[in-house]
């Protein structure tokens, strides 16, 4: 729909957008993209993020309208969401399990990215403001845990505050700090209520940066290679904006079974009890999106070359999702997918599994042989990315490319393509 | 696979304009059953900013009038505001009986505004712009009419708590209220 016709509204259109090019630049982006015509529904998830991040913005002010940030108020104006406010319970339930919707998506397209190569040039800064939005998510998500002041919420934020501790000589100042005091307690619900509320809206300003970026240079695509011409792409509007549509019905009835029927089945029972100082509950497991990087803190059991184990799993920790940043640098292929990457295929779904394994260790209690499987686990996770990646990029032979996407979507060109 | 992307790039157009007509009536009932969906996910947001349970259930006052001597005004609250009680004497309540209501900004007959001609119920907000009117405690300024005066804008009420002068358009509201008992009533 080009601004092309002479009535009034266009006037108008063409008047403002002389001045600020609101419509001619919504168009541009949307109408003329040219997308990749070979996406699949994994590059779904991109758009999906986007409309849970609105929804948990949406559903979260609600929520501030009801909720107490005081340590005796707290909990009990969470339960007058649930009783009293009208739909409080469903504006509750949502912002809840929207939660964890949101790290689903975002970790399917992480691993999306990951498999077709979308980290590659020149898209290098478009992933690395992912990794920037991955980290502020759960910063956001942990401040959010802390807010209904329940048992875990208190634990929760005792733990991970106490991660600074670990910090030489500083330490132990530096948690103060956090605190406000001498223990988690009113300050420190103050502040993490203040944060809760700001950073999405700073995650929503690098979302901008991550789309300019994306609009730059465009998708990737499940066969890896760049875009040569008109034949290769199809306009985003309405091509993709239909198949983000359908994806989004499907979304939206999954995240409805979980809200309507099964709303406390990811968050933890101890977390209706109210917070108590005195008592550490028997069992601390953090939410199932922070477990795959619980499991790596708590698998350093040893002191490494005189440095404290607690150090060095904090280090290790924090290692895990920065060592994201570097991946377009670590990895040395020039191919992008998967698809033509035989080797690269393979170790690809060990770090699937390897993440999943991990994920489950950080939700058992640390004895016994959970202990080694975590070791071993995170030993390969980092071994992955370290050793693995730089090295198959070398060794492995890629698999022909197909000439162009069109030929290979199209099959007009006899073409070695992918392995369908 | 080239089956499918070809049929893509056809449109799926049926032959002639049979399947424009055919598209445009989806396209029509998905937008309305997706509107209609919007309306219904977007209520539960406005709803819950209407008052809460607990907030209703604070919705009734019960007041006991039995120690109110005759000419005492009292105030309590309801839903937050004030309610005005005037336990009035006999002339009070002969003054607002009097008036000719033509002449009133807010006609309304003395006998349409308190249950009980002796016990006049308000609430005490002024209808200009939400102050509390004088008129309750002992030496106050209660205007010319011997009822009410706002001393933001100048606003008069009369014995029945009518409007008589200044920028208000109505009398003070009557509040729902009903006698429990000869002395007690329940505001609300």
């Amino acid at each position: 729909m080009p601004v092309t016709g002479t009535g009034r509204t266009s006037r108008i259109i063409r008047w403002i957008d002389y001045r600020l090019p609101f419509v001619a630049t919504v168009e541009h982006e949307l109408y003329e993209y040219p997308t990749p015509r070979n996406l699949n529904y994994w590059w779904n998830f991109g758009s999906l993020a986007g409309i849970i991040l609105v929804i948990m913005i949406v559903s979260g002010i609600v929520l501030a309208m009801h909720y107490t940030p005081n340590t005796t108020l707290a909990f009990d104006s969470v339960e007058r969401i649930m009783r009293d406010v009208n739909y409080g319970w469903l504006l509750r339930y949502i912002h809840m399990n929207g939660a964890s919707m949101f790290f689903v998506i975002v970790y399917i397209h992480i691993f999306r990215g990951l498999y077709y190569g979308s980290y590659k040039y020149p898209r290098e800064l478009l992933w690395m403001l992912g990794v920037v939005i991955l980290l502020l998510m759960m910063a956001t998500a942990f401040m959010g845990y802390v807010l209904p002041w329940g048992q875990m919420s208190y634990w929760g934020a005792t733990v991970i505050t106490n991660l600074f501790s670990a910090i030489p000589v500083f330490g132990q100042k530096i948690v103060t700090l956090l605190w406000g005091g001498f223990t988690v307690g009113n300050p420190t619900l103050n502040r993490f209520f203040s944060l809760h509320y700001l950073l999405p809206f700073v995650i929503v300003a690098v979302v901008g940066l991550h789309l300019i970026a994306l609009h730059s240079h465009g998708s990737n695509n499940p066969l890896g290679i760049d875009s040569k011409g008109p034949q290769d792409s199809i306009p985003f509007h309405p091509y993709y904006t239909i198949k983000d549509m359908f994806g989004l019905m499907v979304f939206l009835i999954i995240f409805s079974i979980f809200v309507f029927f099964m709303p406390n089945l990811l968050g933890d029972p101890q977390n209706y009890i109210p917070a108590n100082p005195l008592q550490t509950p028997p069992d601390i497991a953090p939410e199932w999106y922070f477990r795959p990087f619980y499991a790596i803190l708590r698998s350093m059991t040893f002191n490494v070359l005189g440095i404290p184990s607690k150090l060095i799993g904090v280090i290790l920790m924090f290692a895990s999702i920065l060592l994201l940043f570097v991946v377009p640098w670590l990895d040395t292929s020039r191919v992008r997918s998967a698809t033509f990457r035989p080797i690269y295929k393979k170790i690809y779904w060990l770090l699937v599994l390897d993440v999943v394994a991990l994920g489950y260790v950080g939700a058992r209690p640390p004895v016994g042989s959970t202990v080694v499987i975590g070791q071993i686990a995170t030993f390969y996770y980092f071994f992955h990315f370290l050793i693995l990646i730089p090295l198959v990029g070398k060794i492995e032979r890629p698999r022909p490319l197909p000439t162009s996407i069109g030929a290979a979507v199209l099959g007009s060109t006899a073409v070695a393509a992918g392995d369908d | 696979m080239s089956d499918v992307a070809q049929s893509q790039v056809s449109h799926g157009h049926g032959p002639g304009h049979d399947g424009e007509t055919r598209r445009d009536f989806l396209t029509l009932t998905a937008t309305a059953v997706g509107a209609v969906g919007a309306i219904c996910a977007i209520w539960p947001f406005v709803d819950s900013l209407n008052p809460a349970k607990d907030t209703l259930a604070l919705s009734t006052t019960d007041v006991d009038l039995s120690p109110i001597q005759v000419g005492q005004r009292l105030t309590v609250a309801w839903r937050g505001k004030p309610v005005f009680i005037d336990h009035r004497p006999p002339d009070e309540i002969k003054a607002a009986a009097d008036v000719d209501i033509s002449t009133l900004r807010d006609p309304q007959t003395d006998a349409q505004r308190a249950q009980k001609p002796e016990w006049l119920i308000v609430v005490g907000v002024c209808t200009h712009l939400g102050c509390i009117p004088l008129g309750q405690k002992q030496g106050d300024d209660r205007g010319p009419f011997g009822g009410w005066f706002c001393p933001c804008h100048g606003s008069v009420y009369d014995t029945s708590a009518r409007i008589r002068q200044g920028p208000a358009p109505l009398n003070l509201e009557v509040p729902a209220y009903k006698f429990t008992s000869d002395t007690a009533i329940t505001i609300g």
